[in-house]
């Protein structure tokens, strides 16, 4: 398993140490907030609407069963006995007071973990597939070359003043479960006769100008990597607009210059930057490939959980929702839903990340993931032991099967905590989880993925929403728009706007009207809402949403 | 004066511990809106503000937040003014 070097622990350690005083003269007068502003932010601490919030960074969503158990305890003693799992695979603590954080970074460190580059204008956590690792579906695990990127973009002193933020996202498996194309650099593994590259995908990105990456190289071999994301970081921190934060982002230089004009200032950038590199980083890489090597799994059967499906109905919802495939047989990866219905999307209470931590030690390698739809997943569970842990998770409320349908919406914080919100998202997404349940709708219904953020800066990737809503304020009054469309998967699409927005209170009637309609449409239980609506085009799902309402109003 | 004025109270967060708080009559940081003081004068709410930003070792942000007056005291003007007075509306987790 995957370890911080000591040099990395002695960066953090002083890291921790530097912010502890930063704080202590923030608090002696010494420093303005203007001045302490950019310092906490460097280090996760927002100032949210009720109060601080600190974001930690769970690189390419890996976490063990001890770091998972600190975090419950950094949740009782300093927050209020939860943390919230967000879409960039970070964990972030609500309720932290000021003179607190220095310790909770303290408490992180003792488990080498941190909220370094979770804000600001850094390269970010690097996102991956959840299931990297252990995933039937895998070309290579994405992780290695995740953890070379975080090493080479932390602190990388070419890059201390970027235009903006940098989000990086790579993918390993067919499959595209990392949202790739919505970042703004986003990496493919992919093999070509014999040898595993990349395809490189820039410009990407969402907030209020979204758009979906183009592709750069088709094929990029392993070794070019970090001096080719350097020219790429480069020949963007040159032309990026520095002038307006709205335009800062890579997608708009790459939209503005074209991307073949931005491709030629790549490649004008990258043979010095790549003879620069001498092979180092790739014996790096080598490291931590053995590093993420995987464990070990002793051979199992799995008849007993074949013979278990058969007798016990709850077991067998479950995992028809929850278990997915293992690259080896004998095991499978499990999702554990952190969308009980009726409760905050992607928020774990102390107890619920304890009780995760001792299944994934029992059964699980010690091993979890936190995925960008805001679930925690057991990467290597035996299918023999797949009925216990079931059984443990029922016992703690974690068993809900509700994975990839309705109910297992992406939520942002909205204006329950966010200071930049516009409107609440998240009562939305309890409404609309215990509505289309209490209907007994939400098992017909099927696949169908709902993305909620509470403003324009799109942080629950509302346009990757088969239906996304985007809350706004209207004159002083919570506004939701609709898109219809938006996919996060391997054939990426951006939701199309529906129409006018609705009020608060006539959002679960317009998303009820718009799913009976799919329901009528589709040709049979099978086909998804996405691929009806693929079939048929937006407008007679825009004649649910708003016709049917006329005619209604009209009665 | 640019904008156009509009009355409220001057608000902002807690330094040491984050939550939002509201000035009163005294000009002291008081947890309840309803304690905080109405300002509905363009020059005194001015005067306030800068009162306010002249305590940067205990405040952060701080701001005319939009207000009415109601027979209790001040009263949010604005939905997002209504979540800081009562914190989250949605039930907390464990709680
Ligand atoms: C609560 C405090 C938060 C603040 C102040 C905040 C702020 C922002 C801002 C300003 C943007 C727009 C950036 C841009 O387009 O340049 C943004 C985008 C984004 N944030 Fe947040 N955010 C917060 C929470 C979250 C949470 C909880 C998540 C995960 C659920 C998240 C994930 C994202 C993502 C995925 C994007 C859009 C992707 C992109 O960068 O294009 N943020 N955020
Ligand atoms: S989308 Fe807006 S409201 Fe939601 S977390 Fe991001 S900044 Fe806050």
């Amino acid at each position: 398993m995957f370890q911080p070097s000591d040099f990395d622990r002695a960066a953090v350690r002083a890291r921790a140490e530097q912010f502890r005083h930063q704080v202590a003269r923030r608090l002696d007068g010494s420093l303005t907030e203007d001045e302490f502003k950019p310092l906490r932010l460097m280090n996760g601490l927002y100032l949210q609407l009720h109060a601080y919030m600190l974001r930690v960074a769970i690189p390419y969503g890996t976490i063990n069963a001890r770091q998972m158990c600190q975090l419950a305890k950094i949740a009782d003693v300093w927050d209020r006995g939860y943390g919230h799992f967000t879409t960039r695979q970070n964990i972030q603590f609500n309720w932290p007071k000021l003179v607190d954080v220095p310790d909770m970074i303290d408490a992180l460190a003792d488990v080498g973990m941190h909220a370094i580059q979770t804000s600001g204008n850094a390269i970010r956590n690097t996102t991956t597939d959840a299931f990297a690792g252990a995933a039937a579906d895998e070309i290579a695990d994405p992780r290695p070359y995740a953890e070379l990127i975080r090493q080479w973009s932390t602190d990388h002193p070419e890059f201390q003043f970027l235009p903006r933020k940098f989000k990086i996202a790579i993918n390993g498996a067919r499959a595209d479960r990392a949202a790739i194309r919505g970042h703004d650099v986003g990496l493919q593994v992919v093999e070509r006769e014999g040898e595993i590259g990349f395809q490189v995908f820039v410009g990407g990105g969402l907030g209020r100008t979204p758009m979906i990456a183009k592709e750069l190289r088709s094929f990029l071999p392993v070794a070019d990597l970090l001096p080719y994301l350097e020219s790429i970081v480069a020949a963007w921190n040159l032309a990026g607009r520095r002038d307006n934060k709205y335009k800062a982002r890579i997608k708009i230089t790459v939209h503005e210059l074209g991307i073949e004009t931005f491709s030629e200032m790549v490649e004008a950038e990258f043979p010095a930057r790549r003879a620069a590199f001498k092979g180092a980083d790739q014996a790096i890489l080598a490291d931590l490939k053995a590093q993420f090597a995987p464990p070990v799994l002793p051979a199992r059967e799995s008849e007993s959980f074949e013979a278990a499906l058969n007798v016990d109905a709850l077991l067998r919802d479950w995992a028809a929702r929850s278990v997915s495939p293992h690259h080896n047989p004998d095991y499978a990866v499990v999702t554990v839903s952190l969308k009980d219905h009726g409760a905050p999307p992607g928020d774990a209470t102390s107890d619920q990340m304890r009780l995760l931590a001792e299944l994934a030690e029992r059964y699980g390698q010690s091993e979890l993931r936190i995925s960008h739809e805001q679930n925690v997943i057991l990467p290597h569970i035996a299918k023999a032991d797949l009925p216990a842990l079931f059984e443990a998770l029922r016992k703690g409320g974690l068993a809900t099967a509700n994975i990839g349908l309705t109910s297992d919406i992406i939520a942002c914080p909205g204006m329950d905590y966010c200071a930049l919100a516009t409107a609440r998202s998240i009562p939305l997404a309890q409404q609309i989880a215990t509505h289309f349940r209490d209907l007994g709708l939400e098992q017909e219904i099927g696949a169908l993925k709902i993305k909620i953020s509470g403003c324009i800066n799109a942080c629950g990737h509302h346009h990757l929403g088969h239906i996304g809503i985007l809350g706004l304020d209207r004159a002083g009054v919570e506004n939701y728009q609709i898109t219809l469309g938006g996919d996060a998967t391997e054939t990426m699409a951006l939701g199309e706007r529906a129409g006018p927005g609705f009020a608060y209170t006539e959002v679960i009637p317009a998303l009820e009207r718009l799913l009976r309609a799919y329901l009528e449409l589709r040709e049979n239980a099978t086909e998804s809402f996405l691929e009806t609506l693929r079939r048929l085009g937006p407008d007679p799902f825009k004649e649910a949403l708003y016709a049917e309402a006329q005619r209604h109003a009209a009665q | 004066m640019s904008k156009k004025f509009i009355p409220g109270v001057i608000s902002a967060n807690d330094l040491r511990e984050g939550h939002v708080v509201y000035m009163n009559d005294a000009g002291q940081w008081v947890l309840r809106l309803s304690d905080a003081a109405f300002l509905d004068d363009p020059v005194i709410a001015e005067m306030w503000l800068d009162l306010a930003n002249a305590q940067p070792d205990k405040v952060v942000g701080a701001y005319l937040a939009p207000a009415t007056l109601g027979p209790n005291g001040p009263e949010p003007a604005h939905f997002r003014e209504a979540f800081r007075a009562s914190g989250p509306s949605i039930e907390l987790p464990g709680s």
